[in-house]
């Protein structure tokens, strides 16, 4: 069957044979680099479209549909409108901080991409830690956002940025202990464990209800980690203009626009690793002659369907509910996520020692 | 804080009204919303004091918009200056026009025919769910919720091709002319109507599904922005505004003109005096609105649309003065006559500056988006504000 | 009790939220709602309302002749200064001088569709086109000539 796995197995045999082993790391490092530059830069394209399509299908509109078939090639005519555009940085602005803010949030989105596995046996880096690596990355984001709207020398940057700073910040905690559960019932950090212990069946379907509450609480907490309403209160075009990124133009905006849609990507590609069984094909128990079937369909469909769900998800809650205001956010975190999380967690424990899951 | 005052120190760019930090205080914040912020549809400037997110003080800076409509017409004729008013409150150009022609009859003293007086209210009802529409789009909005915005101009825009066709126009109509209505309705407008109301209350129970019973958006709403009775009155609020504090002041009901005495409808009263009190008067007022149309719809009696009068209106020489209920509140109209083909003097008292003025009061001490929660509940319309 | 009130809570909250997601997930399957019109690929079948405001106009008969009697009604009704009618006096056939139009200038730039000079022509010589897409590069075009060059008044129209 076609998989991942032989393209990249060939790449390095043949790699290996033709020089000799540094270099070839080197020539590996160099590919799976501009991997990851382009699966960035198809990610933003496909997202933007998508969202776009998804709210006017919500809002009883048409959507783009103008620039290719059915606008197919919006986003990418976007694109080179921001290339074209003037990048001003503002005059009190601070300089250095300001051009180096987009790039940290583009740079953390693109070392999240590291421990994921896209498909069976196709994984940049399965690091034995691979969990606590997201969660610890992922926190470095909001330091680009603190640096652009500190650099900015705008008050609605300012104000902005502190309340990303706020959210974030509490917003992990829940966001670590539900995915933590998944450790707990794994017994394994490594994200290819995690995924090879759910061959028998996905961890929400055999967790019972605490892994349904977590999986709830971990798509809640990560909406508001990647700033998506109703969560989106970093931006909140209606209180604070456009939040962090007011002063960003041209493609320094762009840059801070596509980390957001390629973190909101990550995080859903791993709800659907630790929750959904990332590339596992949905199987039940003993029934051989269903898993057999299921088996069938490719590995990289099952990862990008499941991811693409979840993303779905998080543009649904975007284009239905309000925005919360500061103080409810914090009080949600930490008057009922957290709490909730914990007792869960607590469950999720008992559970696995008792061996009561699946 | 520290580098952030430095740099505005040393910038020349320092805008008016923000820019250095209090002394003494230490701890404040002054922003400018507006008078280019997509929460104030339009151009109001407000400057807010800041504590970190808390509010301390709002003060509205007006004047972007002034267009001295009151003196302008004061050189037109009493036939002309009524399609000014459109241009004041333009989501509530019918009963803006209304209260103007009113004031002019009642200084002719014309009898307007009964048709005239059926259409105009039919008119004016059709109006404020035009207007209560656009409300609750843009305030959902401006809480973060867009897709309300887009099912809300889908049922107002059907009144606007009702008004297109009988009117003319969809915002500015000038459909109302001393003495009764320009022209009499389009053969059409009576099914259309009736088409309408069967829509609309299947969609307003969405809207409920959508907005109101949101617990994010209730909790955005309850509490916030709280405006007691006893101020409500002192700051002159009228409307929506000050029924959700329980201020009973629906012109419909108090002082009835046309055939509203006529009519059967609540005035609704609110006791919660918080933003969502203001919010559920509105959405309330829509089924009432719905059930005025209803009962005139097909009762519009038969006769003239339009009174008799001379071709050069002259008012005798004195004070008229009549109001009118719009979507926001009491509507004035304000008229000193020398005897003379144009008024001598002309006010309008608009219910959106009123409004405006208890902002301040009802917001001290919320933050950044109670602000925008309790704007978005006040219905400003800037033109309206800011003549 | 606190534990069941919390619960209680959380639920009501959560499916005050499920509704909400109904709502749009309906209109996203349901696109038969959908209510845009592709403006300018529709314009073949749009049909505006025949009391639709759109620009006045000043109609002609296949004989190229008006009903404007140069009264100045119109002038004189609308409130912005749009209309400014120019008048000369034609020799009649029997040496008598009679006014007549010269010019009806329309400036459509400064008219706000009142409908106030329609209803006071006493003669029914202009009338609302429904004409909408006024847009131009240079605004000089927007000031208008309604009567076309050559044209005469009606026989009997006084």
């Amino acid at each position: 069957m076609w998989s991942l796995s032989k393209i990249t197995d060939t790449i390095q045999n043949w790699l290996n044979q033709t020089f000799n082993p540094t270099w070839a790391l080197i020539f590996e490092m160099l590919i799976v680099g501009v991997c990851v530059i382009s699966l960035f830069a198809i990610l933003g394209l496909i997202l933007v479209l998508m969202e776009r399509k998804v709210s006017a299908w919500m809002q009883i509109r048409l959507g783009p549909n103008r620039v290719g078939p059915k606008g197919m090639f919006q986003s990418l005519a976007d694109t080179v409108k921001l290339l074209v555009k003037e990048g001003l940085t503002p005059g009190g602005a601070d300089k250095l901080l300001f051009n180096l803010a987009p790039f940290v949030a583009m740079i953390v989105a693109m070392l999240l991409m590291a421990p994921i596995a896209f498909a069976k046996d196709f994984q940049m880096w399965d690091l034995n830690i691979g969990v606590l690596y997201v969660s610890a990355i992922s926190s470095v984001s909001v330091i680009g956002i603190l640096m652009a709207g500190w650099a900015s020398n705008n008050k609605y940057s300012l104000l902005g940025a502190m309340r990303s700073g706020a959210q974030i910040v509490s917003y992990e905690l829940s966001a670590g202990l539900s995915a933590l559960a998944i450790v707990v019932l794994t017994g394994s950090l490594s994200v290819s464990d995690i995924i090879y212990s759910q061959a028998d069946g996905w961890w929400i379907f055999k967790g019972h209800i605490p892994a349904i509450i977590a999986f709830v609480t971990f798509i809640i907490a990560v909406t508001a980690e990647t700033n998506r309403a109703p969560f989106d209160l970093a931006e909140a075009e209606s209180e604070l203009t456009a939040g962090f990124h007011t002063e960003y133009s041209g493609m320094k905006f762009a840059l801070f626009f596509l980390a957001e849609y390629v973190n909101v990507f990550i995080v859903c590609a791993i709800g659907a690793t630790l929750f959904l069984g990332g590339w596992m094909p949905f199987h039940i128990g003993n029934w051989q002659g269903f898993n057999h079937v299921m088996d069938f369909i490719p590995s990289s469909i099952w990862f990008f369907g499941k991811t693409f769900f979840l993303i779905f998800v998080i543009m649904w809650f975007r284009w239905t509910f309000p925005r919360l205001r500061i103080d409810q956010l914090l009080n949600l975190e930490w008057k009922y996520l957290l709490p909730i999380s914990m007792i869960n967690l607590l469950l999720i424990t008992a559970m696995a020692i008792l061996k009561w899951h699946f | 804080m520290y580098r952030q005052t430095e740099i505005i120190k040393d910038s020349s760019e320092v805008s008016p009204g923000g820019g250095d930090l209090e002394e003494g205080g230490g701890a404040e914040f002054v922003i400018n919303v507006g008078p280019q912020h997509p929460a104030t549809h339009g151009v109001l400037h407000l400057v807010i004091t800041l504590n970190g997110e808390t509010i301390k003080k709002v003060e509205p800076h007006l004047g972007f918009i002034h267009r001295s409509i009151e003196k302008m017409c004061e050189s037109l004729t009493y036939r002309q200056f009524i399609y000014v008013t459109s241009r004041m409150d333009y989501l509530s150009s019918h009963i803006n026009n209304h209260g103007c022609a009113l004031c002019v009859e009642k200084g002719l003293q014309v009898e307007i025919p009964p048709r005239a007086q059926v259409i105009r209210v039919i008119m004016d009802e059709l109006t404020r769910i035009a207007s209560h529409e656009l409300w609750w789009g843009a305030m959902a909005m401006d809480l973060g919720a867009f897709t309300p915005f887009f099912h809300a101009f889908r049922e107002r825009e059907t009144i606007n091709d009702i008004m297109e066709e009988t009117c003319g126009a969809r915002l500015t109509m000038n459909y109302m002319v001393p003495g009764g209505v320009m022209a009499d309705i389009h053969p059409n407008f009576q099914k259309r109507v009736k088409d309408f109301i069967i829509l609309f209350k299947s969609k307003v129970d969405e809207y409920d599904e959508l907005v109101t019973g949101n617990v994010i958006f209730r909790n955005r709403m309850k509490g916030v922005g709280f405006l007691s009775k006893e101020d409500a009155i002192s700051y002159g609020c009228t409307g929506p505004t000050a029924r959700g504090s329980t201020a009973s002041c629906d012109i419909r009901k108090l002082y009835p003109y046309e055939v509203y005495d006529k009519v059967e409808f609540e005035e609704i009263l609110e006791t919660g005096c918080d933003s969502f009190a203001r919010y559920m008067v509105r959405i309330r007022e829509l089924r009432q609105s719905i059930k005025i149309i209803e009962q005139l719809i097909d009762n519009i009696p038969e006769g003239d649309f339009q009174a008799k009068t001379k071709a050069v209106l002259k008012l005798p020489k004195g004070e008229f003065y009549s109001r009118v209920e719009t979507a926001r509140g009491e509507f004035g109209v304000y008229i000193v006559s020398e005897g003379g083909a144009t008024p001598y003097r002309i006010r309008f008292r608009s219910p959106g500056f009123s409004n405006l003025s208890a902002l301040d009061h009802m917001i001290r001490g919320g933050k950044i988006g109670d602000l925008i929660a309790a704007m978005g509940t006040l219905d400003l319309v800037i033109p309206d504000i800011d003549r | 009790m606190f534990i069941v009130k919390y619960i209680k809570e959380v639920w009501g909250a959560v499916r005050s939220l499920l509704k909400g997601m109904r709502m749009t997930g309906y209109y996203f399957t349901h696109h038969k709602e959908i209510i845009t019109q592709q403006y300018p690929d529709n314009k073949a079948i749009l049909n505006l309302p025949e009391r639709f405001k759109g620009e006045v106009v000043m109609p002609h008969n296949e004989n190229n002749e008006h009903a404007c009697t140069g009264c100045t009604a119109c002038e004189l009704a609308c409130p912005n200064g749009t209309i400014k009618v120019i008048t000369k006096f034609e020799i009649m056939p029997d040496g008598k001088k009679k006014k007549a139009i010269d010019k009806l200038v329309y400036h459509l730039e400064l008219c706000t569709m009142c409908n106030l000079c329609i209803i006071a022509c006493p003669t029914d010589a202009i009338k609302m086109a429904q004409t909408f897409e006024h847009s131009v590069f240079d605004r000089n075009q927007l000031t208008k000539i309604l009567n076309n060059p050559g044209s005469k008044i009606r026989e009997g129209v006084e």
